[in-house]
């Protein structure tokens, strides 16, 4: 980090995920999907897709099935509100098996 | 028109960043880098830009990134364009990106020098309407009745200041309006600007879940409800020439705005106004609404 191509330091900084840290622990709410109900996961295609869209944590990535990253995903629920066949539902943290 | 599906898979900005959950500005960022290409020089003053982009030696951006001081971000960038000029540098556009207080209040003189040269250069200015990053004071941009933390009782008294209409009188090649809840008309919109040459401003109304006082899922639904009702009208004027886009233009040419009063009510910063109040912003809204549309079908005529 902060080494240029030429081998010399410079104050020049990395990107890389998780910037603040694993942000998923920020959550309260977390979003389940069911992939039983998701229009892409039904048509195995690149449609809807609304979840990826509008993520402003860009946590979701552009694929079939939808996979949501949940070491940073800060759980605003936005998916859920936007998804058009209502496939993902905000559970509490507390809730899930493995929460914290 | 690009379809949303249909926008660009590969991110420019990376998961783990440091803004709040649900942040429109972090949405619109997502969708400008986008239809940059990653081929953008970045120069951000303080603002919530700033915390996203991130902390030496960290960067949770995949681009080259300056940080300058808050009244110096047209300036910075009529620098940056100078030093790729004289490198002989064609391939990167230089993007000066600052808030509404980085560039309504204190970037205005800079940014209206580089303006006025013409420089080379695509601004942005995502507009949270408040100081966010510092915890919500107001702005020169902060519309009249909110609460913020340095407004008086009531609200603040002073509309809100119209920058892309003080762009509009530089006579730049492009001005744009954009909102995060409608990422195609964004992506078209900097992409656009993006291939013209000269100084080119969008104005993105980006929708702040913990400034503005609604849930953190809303953020969308709330930048949808601006434009529907509209608070904020999406345009662009090329070389002189203006036409609604979008959403804005569906309802000018097929339907009719909503009550502005869902667009106060969905959020809490406008709690508790008073009906002259209400009825002035209203009647503004209208105002600014026809005008809008007299401009657009003037054009389509």
């Amino acid at each position: 980090m902060g080494t240029r191509d030429c081998g010399h330091l410079s104050a020049m900084a990395a990107p890389a995920k998780g910037e603040a840290g694993e942000t998923g622990r920020w959550r309260t709410m977390r979003p389940v999907v069911d992939h039983t109900k998701c229009t892409a996961a039904a048509a195995d295609s690149l449609v809807c897709l609304r979840c990826w869209c509008y993520c402003p944590e860009a946590a979701i990535e552009k694929a079939v099935p939808i996979e949501i990253d949940l070491t940073y995903c800060k759980g605003c629920g936005i998916c859920a509100e936007g998804c058009p066949s209502k496939a993902i539902t905000m559970v509490p943290e507390v809730e899930c098996e493995d929460g914290e | 028109m690009t379809n949303l599906i249909d926008l660009p898979g590969e991110e420019y900005m990376l998961p783990g960043n440091r803004a709040c959950a649900g942040c429109g500005l972090a949405l619109a960022y997502r969708y400008i880098l986008k239809a940059l290409d990653g081929r953008a020089i970045m120069c951000v003053p303080a603002s919530c830009l700033t915390v996203l982009g991130g902390m030496y030696p960290v960067s949770s951006v995949r681009m080259p990134w300056l940080n300058v001081t808050f009244p110096s971000t047209a300036a910075t960038a009529s620098g940056v364009v100078a030093g790729l000029k004289a490198l002989g540098r064609k391939d990167v556009t230089v993007v000066a990106m600052a808030g509404d207080g980085g560039t309504v209040d204190i970037g205005i003189q800079a940014l209206s020098g580089a303006a006025e040269r013409n420089t080379d250069l695509l601004y942005i200015c995502y507009d949270n309407e408040a100081y966010m990053n510092t915890g919500v004071q107001r702005s020169s941009a902060t519309p009249k009745g909110v609460k913020t933390t340095t407004t008086p009782v009531g609200g603040k008294r002073e509309h809100k200041k119209d920058m892309a209409g003080i762009m509009e009188a530089h006579h730049l090649a492009y001005i744009a309006t954009a909102s995060p809840a409608f990422p195609d008309d964004l992506y078209d919109k900097v992409r656009k600007a993006r291939d013209m040459r000269g100084t080119r401003y969008i104005h993105v109304y980006a929708p702040c879940p913990p400034g503005w006082l609604f849930h953190t899922k809303d953020t969308v639904n709330v930048g949808r409800i601006s434009v529907e009702t509209g608070a904020v009208v999406l345009y662009e004027i090329e070389d002189g020439a203006f036409r609604l886009t979008g959403l804005s233009k569906e309802i000018a040419d097929f339907d009719e705005l909503k009550p502005l009063t869902t667009y106060l009510e969905c959020q809490g910063r406008f709690r508790d106004l008073d009906a002259a109040t209400i009825e002035e912003l209203e009647t503004r809204v209208a105002r600014r609404w026809d005008r809008y549309v007299a401009r657009d079908e003037e054009a389509d005529a």
